[in-house]
């Protein structure tokens, strides 16, 4: 018993010590962030001598984070709704009407799960549909990205899905479309607000969509709008924290609510082989 | 049933539309522009073909280009390897049920939701030579013989990018392990353990045959994401010092900086064919393995 209790101790002891790698670096940006900007740049851990909260206020002016957070917010949530609500749409037909063709097309389409995307002819396309530099372009560029996991995700979870359930609604009346949005999307609620979630992290984080595709700077989300912020004032620690602190809240928020669904989904790959 | 009623085809439309122009073409464009002079004058002067032109640059010129294309595959291989096997092992000792698995995997997969310029920037602050937290620590603990200049130092500089990406993705492999520890009845291990098993024989016999799907799906996503890494280096290092840490994405982002399309297209087509290669390997030991079983 007392060899167990021991080894329980030291499992604790390495799982808190991970932890701690963890937690440092946020504690050392989160109280970094209230300092003078001489105190910041000796990054330590101590707390400030003085609470400057007047930090936040200055990086949101300076660093233009209102439009960042506005152009984040509005790409990840219509470019990730779009994307759930199409793919389930795809999926589901795939997934019930196994023709040759509709296999091959889900093939087709999971092969966008593997390959990289050739940004420098993708922004050679969006200018001649003069959809380059707009947010409709960045936004469909963005939903385009998410179709293969989408429809890997969801095709996977419409298996579980009774087939019998159609049939009682055809017989009942129902077309395809109300027979989709009224029967089955209610059905597929967790999977759909798993993809929802992890997209819309995605878009919130990507870095390398933007900086191909925005050359004004009114267009940048809010990771591209720290990096510039970044490149301008280099020594201003203070500010460059609480940008930090700033771009992270929304999606450890996302995070902690969505939790269960993030791990549920991401893992149901993994659980099924 | 009348099946075409009931699953319209043209549910497939759209999605498939916007797949293809804005994923597929831009990829057989890039493999068609690869082959021209396509840059920034190309308005004016026109696009012309050029053969295999920017091919023989990258390989043959003394512009490290292959350089770039060794330091994806090095970064690929590597960085897995350092995440997978202390992934697997955190798993299996929070599996091992110890209280509060929860909040540890909570906090541990906390990195990898957060953007890569964030994580680029506080490493950016954490490794800083003079001021860093990791040289004050270490100095603290009077340890200051092991202060490196971590971003810097050639012997360095890729070490600390791995443990950066190794910071950020653990966790996430770690959770999908764990999901996959989960699906292994416990009787197997009791079982093992009548047989007087000890904790190698229970990993080699036990836990490893029955984690091959989660080992394969970390697998493909880790290497996936290493052969296209591109904001982790870009931020912390931007390929510097000199161009000691530079990968395929970033040059073919400085190309494209410069206007060199057509050369910036050639590098992406480049990564595009060891991408299919690998994938090619990828789905055959997979049909391998489901043949076994």
């Amino acid at each position: 018993m007392t060899k167990k209790r021991i080894q329980s101790v030291i499992k604790h002891i390495v799982c808190i010590l991970l932890c701690m790698t963890v937690i440092v670096p946020f504690y050392m940006v989160l109280i970094n962030s209230f300092k003078s900007k001489a105190d910041a740049a000796r990054m330590n851990l101590s707390l400030p001598k003085e609470w400057l909260f007047s930090n936040y206020t200055e990086v949101i002016e300076k660093g233009n984070l209102v439009q960042g957070f506005m152009n984040s917010l509005l790409y990840a949530l219509v470019a990730t709704a779009l994307g759930v609500v199409l793919c389930s749409m795809a999926a589901f037909v795939m997934c019930r009407k196994r023709t040759k063709l509709n296999v091959f097309l889900y093939y087709f389409v999971l092969c966008g799960l593997f390959f990289p995307v050739n940004y420098v002819t993708l922004v050679r396309v969006l200018s001649t549909l003069h959809l380059n530099d707009t947010r409709p372009g960045i936004i469909l560029v963005f939903t385009s990205a998410m179709i293969p996991f989408c429809v890997f995700t969801i095709r996977n979870f419409i298996t579980s899905v009774p087939v019998e359930l159609d049939e009682a609604a055809v017989i009942d009346g129902a077309g395809p479309v109300s027979l989709f949005f009224r029967i089955i999307m209610p059905l597929l609620k967790p999977t759909m607000v798993t993809c929802f979630i992890l997209q819309f992290m995605g878009v919130w984080s990507d870095f390398l969509t933007p900086l191909y595709l925005s050359s004004k700077s009114k267009l940048f989300p809010m990771t591209m709008a720290v990096y510039q912020f970044f490149g301008k004032n280099k020594n201003y620690w203070n500010y460059i924290f609480a940008d930090i602190v700033l771009t992270c809240i929304p999606v450890i928020i996302v995070y902690m609510i969505g939790q269960k669904y993030i791990v549920g989904g991401m893992t149901s790959g993994a659980v099924k082989e | 049933m009348n099946k075409k009623k009931i699953y319209p085809q043209w549910f497939l439309i759209v999605p498939l539309v916007l797949y293809i122009v804005f994923f597929l073409l831009p990829s057989v464009m890039g493999v068609g522009y690869s082959f021209t002079d396509w840059n920034s004058r190309s308005v004016v002067n026109g696009t012309h073909f050029v053969g295999l032109q920017n091919y023989i640059e990258i390989f043959a010129s003394d512009k490290n280009y292959l350089d770039g294309i060794g330091h994806t595959l090095m970064f690929t291989i590597v960085s897995n390897i350092i995440k997978l096997i202390p992934a697997l092992l955190i798993a299996i000792m929070l599996q091992e049920g110890l209280r509060g698995k929860g909040f540890y995997r909570t906090m541990l997969y906390l990195p990898s939701i957060l953007p890569f310029v964030i994580i680029g920037l506080i490493f950016k602050s954490i490794l800083n030579y003079n001021n860093g937290l990791l040289n004050a620590l270490l100095e603290a603990c009077q340890l200051g013989f092991l202060k490196q200049k971590w971003l810097s130092d050639l012997g360095m500089v890729w070490k600390s990018i791995f443990g950066v990406d190794a910071w950020r993705g653990i966790g996430y492999v770690m959770t999908i392990f764990l999901a996959g520890l989960n699906t292994i009845p416990k009787s197997y291990y009791e079982a093992a353990q009548i047989d007087g098993a000890n904790f190698w024989h229970r990993l080699r016999y036990v836990t490893l045959p029955m984690m091959t799907g989660s080992i394969m799906i970390n697998l493909v996503f880790g290497i996936t994401y290493g052969l296209k890494v591109f904001d982790i280096i870009y931020v912390l290092t931007n390929g510097g010092p000199g161009h000691a840490t530079e990968v395929l994405t970033t040059y073919a982002f400085q190309l494209y900086s410069r206007g060199q399309y057509g050369m910036s297209t050639a590098l992406n087509t480049i990564l595009l064919v060891i991408t299919a290669i690998v994938g090619v390997f990828i789905v055959k030991t997979l049909g391998k393995q489901e043949v076994q079983q």
